[in-house]
């Protein structure tokens, strides 16, 4: 019985690992915010999430998969939540069952009959749920899910269950036959299934045939007593062993269901976080790998307006076709935000979440790198170009094409005309063979030295800011400008030269 | 022929074998070393008094040997060692019986005894069959055992105990278990639970998971309650167990005696080659000895002591072999040479190789040619004894008198350096009228001497001398040699590598 959310056709495994440049991810683009947010506390969710957000699927129909099992989820998130609340019920359950330290038979047949007893409730629970609400999901994996449940717990089985528990409490003795072994001794010892429940055995056995004699054990015989134990340990042995495997069969079951459902809880948190800020989500189109695509509308960084009372601003941008994406102007004017939301959505994009914006559609990357500014190495192994250099190369090492590259302000850390030259070359290597890179920087060289080539894969935004110097964060279309205004700043903090006040403070 | 035992060709010399005691030379000799060796693992078989009787005619060492000559191979021997290996298990299986409490226990063992039995004594007529045997022994024997395999007895003894196993094997009960109470009934309902529960479950299946069951001791032992059990269901089933009582009542001495004694007294030859291998495996040989009472020109070739080998052997350490031989009226060896020169040793292996002989077994050495005696009489040094009233020398007169007067013609004397509880002078007079005695008497002798004056007394006496490296006198070859005896025992030099001559003993006391 499998559940088959989050693939079409194989499991969910949570034990899979993580691409080796997943700290840097993490720091760079304040992923935490993300996984917190869609965690809510529980360790577990947020061990999921990290897990799904950052294992990105690179076939678009697997994300269309999972994103058709997302709107169902959103449209019936109760549902959802009462089917993860009953999985979470089962292990905690299991736990509280007293666990023996001697594994006698008799002992681990009694404690999994408690098991199953707590574990066919919660069955039937699933089984009505499934009844009740089967029919309002669409997508395929929820749909074949609900099918899968009422084809295997269908009432005849659980009954079958229930019958079988009842049996095993053996209430009216337990049937055992054997055989002459060596020196007579009795081997083989089996369990037999009762004749019939309704029946006494009195009537079973006068059913059967013949003879039948009985040895009673005296109240004070204990080595009677253990030897009769004994004998009921060797008799059930194997179908304690069978039934304690069944309880653990179906806890794996449920431990499985929890980990295919907890990804959706997960974006059902955040989806209602963002809803209730008046944020816009959308379910993105995802384009197959090879082609070129990147347009948004309102796309926003959903960390920052996570850890945020107000919404944020989104952008808009149309970069099909465009392999590097130039990003300049003022200071503080949204662009670092920018980059973060490209880098945000392409993720959520790829693990079948929806993404913080009204409209996006990109193609699949293998990968995605950030290249983002840190500080002066402590340990004073490498001064700070040689610190950049290094990370960029270590990212060469693991770049193919068709990965999605984010440089922020990078190799700035020298003179303007030296770091151009280097960061020129490398973006270049890279377009060239299909990395796609979107780019932040105020060096006006490096940013104009692309511009003045026209050449048609590149796409520079420039962060707007008006006429008296405020900031809107928001970035369109525009030739790169040699300064970054980085007056506004001077006047905003120590004042007007004109001895004016400060102005207001941007947003 | 009809088979009697493998160790003797007719019925007489084996009655009263297992009241032997010791043969008093064997100490001397360090024959017991080498019996408790040969006879080391194989206690059971209580092999120890077939060596304490040496046989009087040639005619059975013939048949011994002949045996002997068959063990060689290989087909055989693993036959036999099969057949052992299944007679001990069977005895095994009859001890267990006996320890246990409960009847129809006891009798099941006992079943499973027989059939152990059967298994061992068929295999081991068939695996005869298939092997070309040439000895009178085995011969006989295999057809003593083909006769008694195709008896009515052995037979019906087998065939009665299969019908009662596959009856057993075949016995299934019930019991229905309820608090304090277990119904023990014939009755058997079909489906097995437990593999009903795992297939109710199967669907739910991820993976791998523990396994819960128990594992339970197995002993032999039933409690009281499986006894009580078993009772019950013999009361279920009363014409097997009836038929199980009565077949071990009747065949309670199912037991063929000549199968049993042969079990015991092949060991007789199988310990001894088994023994010899250790030595034939280190290089050293053995070999058919010509046995024969009518002449007492012995000899033998690359010889050695058995006890001694025994402990070189093990440790890597040469092995020194010696030869010896005595020609028309030759009698006595008279053994003199450089103390710890292998004198004793000498004297040992003759005294060995004659008895062994005797019983018919391979000696050591390549080849040998020794005289069938009628007793064998040994003298070495013992310790004063107080609790007579004699003193040492007078000991020594005394027991050479007892051996001399029970000896004949035929018996065999071998003496360690007597009298030396006395001058040379005393010493060299009696050793002579001692002599003079032996002679008469025309017995093999072996004496060993530091008076060398006796080693050319007549015609009877052969000078034997154990003999130094020339390059190094202190260093012993082992070597013994017939030779003058010439008087010089060496121990000057002895003195000399311990500091001990005149000129160092000056030397060191001068400091």
């Amino acid at each position: 019985m499998k559940a088959f959310l989050m693939f079409r056709d194989k499991d969910f495994e949570l034990g899979r690992a993580l691409p080796p440049n997943e700290p840097e991810l993490t720091q760079d683009l304040e992923l935490k915010i993300l996984f917190d947010a869609m965690a809510l506390g529980d360790e577990f969710l947020f061990d999921v999430a990290r897990k799904a957000v950052l294992s990105s699927l690179n076939d678009p129909a697997e994300i269309v998969y999972r994103q058709q099992v997302l709107s169902d989820c959103v449209e019936q998130s109760n549902v959802v939540r009462e089917i993860y609340a009953l999985t979470v019920e089962a292990i905690a359950g299991e736990r509280k069952v007293l666990h023996g330290f001697f594994q006698y038979p008799d002992a681990v047949l009694r404690r999994s009959i408690e098991v199953l007893d707590l574990f066919v409730g919660l069955l039937k629970r699933l089984r009505g749920i499934a009844d009740e609400h089967a029919g309002k999901f669409q997508s395929a994996g929820l749909t074949a899910f609900f099918a899968m449940l009422a084809r295997e717990l269908d009432d005849e089985y659980l009954r079958s269950v229930e019958d079988h528990l009842e049996r095993l409490r053996f209430r009216q003795g337990i049937l055992i036959s054997a055989r002459l072994g060596k020196g007579n001794k009795g081997t083989d010892y089996t369990l037999r299934k009762p004749r019939s429940l309704k029946r006494g055995w009195r009537e079973w056995l006068s059913f059967g045939d013949r003879s039948a004699f009985t040895i009673v054990i005296a109240d004070r015989d204990d080595s009677g007593f253990k030897a009769l134990s004994e004998l009921r340990d060797r008799g059930v042995n194997l179908a304690a062993n069978a039934l304690a495997q069944s309880a653990d069969h179906i806890l794996s079951f449920f431990t499985m269901l929890r980990a295919e459902l907890a990804f959706y809880v997960g974006c059902l948190n955040l989806q209602q976080q963002l809803v209730e800020k008046g944020e816009p989500v959308c379910l993105p189109t995802p384009l197959p790998a090879g082609t070129v695509a990147h347009s948004c509308r309102g796309l926003y960084d959903v960390c920052l307006s996570l850890s945020q009372g107000q919404r944020v601003v989104g952008n808009d941008v149309a970069a099909d076709g465009k392999l590097l994406v130039m990003i300049t102007g003022a200071n503080q004017g949204g662009k670092s935000t920018f980059l973060r939301s490209v880098g945000l959505a392409q993720l959520m994009m790829q693990c079948g979440l929806f993404v913080a914006a009204e409209a996006f559609g990109a193609n699949v990357c293998a990968a995605v790198f950030t290249h983002f500014k840190r500080e002066e190495d402590s340990t004073m192994t490498s001064g700070k170009l040689a610190e950049e250099l290094g990370r960029m190369s270590a990212i060469v090492d693991r770049v193919t094409p068709n990965c999605l590259l984010l440089f922020n302000e990078s190799f700035s850390a020298t003179n303007e005309r030296e770091g151009s030259a280097i960061a020129s070359s490398i973006v270049r290597a890279l377009i060239e063979v299909g990395v796609k890179a979107f780019f932040v920087t105020h060096s006006y060289e490096l940013a104009h030295g692309f511009y003045s080539e026209g050449s048609d894969v590149a796409l520079f935004l420039r962060a707007e800011r008006q006429a008296d110097g405020t900031r809107t964060f928001r970035l369109g279309e525009g030739e790169p400008l040699p300064t970054s205004f980085g007056e506004d700043s001077y006047v905003r903090i120590f004042g007007a030269a004109s001895g004016a006040p400060p102005s207001a403070a941007t947003k | 022929m009809t088979f009697c035992s493998i160790l003797f060709e007719q019925p007489g010399p084996r009655a009263g074998l297992d009241d032997l005691e010791e043969p008093a030379c064997f100490g001397d000799l360090n024959l017991d070393q080498v019996i408790d060796a040969v006879t080391a693992a194989r206690g059971e078989y209580r092999l120890k008094p077939f060596f304490y009787a040496p046989l009087r005619d040639v005619g059975t060492i013939t048949y011994r040997h002949e045996i002997l000559r068959d063990l060689e191979g290989p087909a055989l021997r693993d036959c036999l060692g099969t057949f052992a290996r299944a007679m001990r298990s069977m005895r095994e299986h009859l001890a267990q019986a006996d320890n246990l409490n409960y009847k129809y226990q006891r009798e099941r063992w006992f079943l499973d005894a027989v059939g152990i039995y059967g298994e061992a004594v068929s295999g081991l007529q068939h695996g005869l069959t298939k092997v070309d045997v040439k000895s009178r022994g085995f011969l006989a024997f295999r057809e003593y055992l083909t006769d008694y395999v195709r008896s009515l007895e052995f037979t019906s003894l087998l065939a009665e105990r299969a019908k009662l196993e596959g009856d057993l094997g075949g016995v299934t009960y019930s019991l229905h278990l309820q608090g304090n109470r277990i119904k023990v009934s014939r009755d058997v309902a079909a489906d097995d639970y437990a593999a009903d529960v795992e297939a109710t479950f199967q669907k739910f299946k991820q993976g791998a998971v523990k396994d819960y069951r128990a594992t339970f001791p197995s002993g032999p032992e039933m409690n009281h309650i499986e006894a009580g059990i078993l009772d019950l269901v013999a009361q279920l089933c009363p014409e097997v167990f009836l038929a199980l009582d009565e077949y071990a009542d009747r065949h309670r001495e199912y037991l063929d005696q000549t199968v049993v004694d042969f079990d015991r007294e092949v060991q007789f030859y199988i310990a001894y080659l088994a023994y010899a291998q250790r030595f034939t495996s280190a290089g050293l040989e053995f070999c058919y000895p010509r046995v024969t009472e009518r002449s007492k020109g012995v000899s033998a070739r690359e010889t050695f002591d058995l006890a001694l080998a025994n402990r070189l052997v093990p440790s890597r350490s040469s092995v020194v072999c010696n030869d010896f031989y005595l020609a028309g009226p030759e009698r006595i060896f008279v053994v003199t040479g450089p103390n710890q020169g292998g004198k004793t040793t000498f004297a040992r292996t003759f005294g060995q190789l004659h008895y062994l002989a005797s019983l018919g077994c391979l000696v050591p050495g390549r080849e040998a040619c020794l005289f069938l005696f009628d007793s064998l009489f040994t003298h070495f040094e013992r310790a004063e004894d107080l609790a007579n009233m004699h003193g040492k020398l007078e000991d020594d007169l005394v027991r050479i008198h007892e051996m001399l007067s029970h000896a004949s013609s035929r018996s065999i004397l071998i003496m360690n350096e007597i009298f030396t509880s006395t001058t040379l002078r005393d010493a060299l007079f009696l050793g002579l009228k001692i002599l003079e005695q032996i002679t008469e008497l025309d017995l093999l002798c072996v004496y060993v001497t530091f008076v060398d004056e006796l080693a050319s007394l007549n015609e009877a006496t052969v000078s034997m001398v154990s003999t130094i490296s020339p390059e190094d006198p202190t260093v012993r070859t082992y070597k013994l040699v017939r030779r003058p005896a010439d008087g010089r025992a060496y121990a000057a030099a002895i003195a000399e590598k311990h500091g001990l001559s005149y000129e160092r003993l000056k030397e060191r006391l001068a400091r």
